[in-house]
């Protein structure tokens, strides 16, 4: 009843069919899809500031009177770019894209990276954001640093889809309300980075404790990600942290 | 079939009316033919996520039902599975676009389970069983019907497990502040997974008593 042409001409043409109708959808839907994401990445730059009541809504606003300077720097810690006139979200440090620019460090090759001052009253804060690698995706995030640059004022993380219940907790209040006060330098000024503990903090000797939180009890992988992002995106900003103290 | 012409059945005769009813009750996609159960658990720890769900789930089942029914004669048996679900995926990559341009939160929230949808056994159990064999009106009730049926199991699990895992409703708080203080504690078990099937076992118990034409004879 049906040849095998007409069933290989029936494949052929639904495929065509249904790849441009998605591909129509996907091109009309990129604006509002691009805003949205960079309205989320403002969200998660202010929150990790502790600036309250940002939502959706108000991101954009919040952002632009927050944020007062954005930094653009090198591989050696060099102030590449500085940005403080002008809508924040045309910033070339808000524009970079940090997955490109770690992969170019992975290759050895020179590299640019944002970062963030935000002015709330008489606190300045400077915001690193971070990418990494969890379970089963890329999981972000930021971190707001004191001006002493060492002191963490907040954090927060985000992810594309850890474990829901575990990994996925690292977004939750609980686990980082605990990088609040610590620190990634010790007193004789080596970097630490903060260590995320299997296990709990107890484990580390008293000393390292302000360098360290709980990892998550069934999120290990996950939480691994997070101790590791955590170095190597401080690692990747140490000359200019350290030029800075 | 003979020639003589079929008398023009009204949009909403009582058989097509049957197509929404039985769905929702008698033959229950979770409850009686226990289909989706996956998205059941995961989704419905807070209501909002579950309602979002139901609602993309009942546009790609009424679409997708209408579409194959459409097709139906043209399409070839060997391949019929791969043409129902590159119209299901299309449809769900649709939702899931939408979704990430309109409201973005959720769809964050919802993250796998909009693309999951896919391997969700209702709509290609639908699409094998009705679509494939009925005109696209019937596809169409069919598919609402049986996506209501989903979807109301979804947003009762979702409104219980939400209420006493967190005390909210929607995210609005409901419980007075009054009860915290003389110790009442939200149950954390409600918000993981394995309270969403007793719960949702509570609600096959709470419907067989109802509906004594689903217990089995013997």
């Amino acid at each position: 009843m049906y040849t095998n042409g007409y069933i290989f001409r029936y494949a052929a043409i639904m495929v065509i069919i249904a790849a441009a109708v998605l591909s129509t959808a996907a091109m009309l839907l990129k604006p509002f899809q691009e805003k949205n994401v960079a309205i989320d990445k403002m969200g998660g730059i202010l929150a990790s500031a502790k600036i309250p009541d940002v939502d959706a809504s108000n991101a954009m606003s919040l952002f632009n009177k927050y944020v007062k300077e954005e930094i653009v720097i090198n591989q050696d810690g060099d102030v590449v770019e500085s940005y403080k006139e002008g809508k924040m979200e045309d910033g070339k440090a808000f524009k970079i894209d940090m997955k490109r620019e770690l992969y170019k460090k992975s290759k050895g090759e020179p590299y640019e990276l944002p970062l963030y001052v935000i002015e709330d009253g008489s606190q300045k804060l400077f915001i690193i954001p971070f990418r990494g690698i969890g379970l089963w995706g890329p999981i972000w995030g930021n971190m707001a640093l004191n001006d002493d640059l060492n002191t963490i004022v907040g954090v927060t993380f985000d992810h594309k889809g850890e474990t829901p219940g575990l990994g996925a907790e690292i977004v939750a209040d609980f686990f980082t309300k605990q990088f609040i006060g610590k620190k990634i330098f010790n007193d004789k000024n080596e970097f630490m980075s903060i260590m995320v503990v299997k296990g709990g903090i107890e484990k580390l000797p008293k000393n390292q404790r302000i360098h360290g939180v709980d990892a998550i009890t069934g999120g290990t992988i996950t939480c691994n990600g997070v101790n590791d992002m955590i170095k190597d995106i401080l690692e990747s900003y140490l000359p200019y942290l350290q030029k800075n103290r | 079939m003979s020639a003589e012409v079929k008398e023009k059945e009204p949009l909403f005769s009582p058989k097509n009316l049957k197509l929404i009813k039985n769905p929702i009750n008698l033959s229950n996609p979770i409850t009686v033919q226990v289909l989706g159960i996956c998205s059941a658990l995961a989704v419905t720890a807070k209501l909002m996520p579950a309602i979002v769900l139901s609602i993309s789930v009942l546009v790609v089942m009424a679409v997708s039902n209408v579409v194959v029914s459409l097709l139906r004669n043209g399409i070839p048996p060997r391949i019929r599975i791969i043409v129902q679900l590159v119209v299901i995926a299309s449809m769900v990559i649709l939702v899931d676009q939408v979704l990430k341009a309109f409201v973005y939160d959720v769809s964050k929230q919802l993250s796998v389970f909009v693309g999951l949808i896919i391997t969700n056994c209702i709509i290609m159990g639908r699409l094998e069983a009705f679509a494939m064999s009925n005109k696209p009106w019937p596809a169409f009730l069919d598919g609402i019907g049986n996506a209501l049926g989903y979807g109301i199991i979804l947003i009762i699990v979702a409104f219980f497990r939400e209420l006493l895992g967190s005390g909210t409703v929607l995210d609005m708080q409901v419980i007075p502040d009054v009860f915290y203080e003389f110790g009442y504690k939200n149950n954390g078990l409600m918000i993981l997974p394995p309270m969403a099937l007793i719960t949702v076992g509570v609600i096959i118990w709470v419907q067989r008593y109802y509906t004594r034409d689903l217990i089995e004879k013997n």
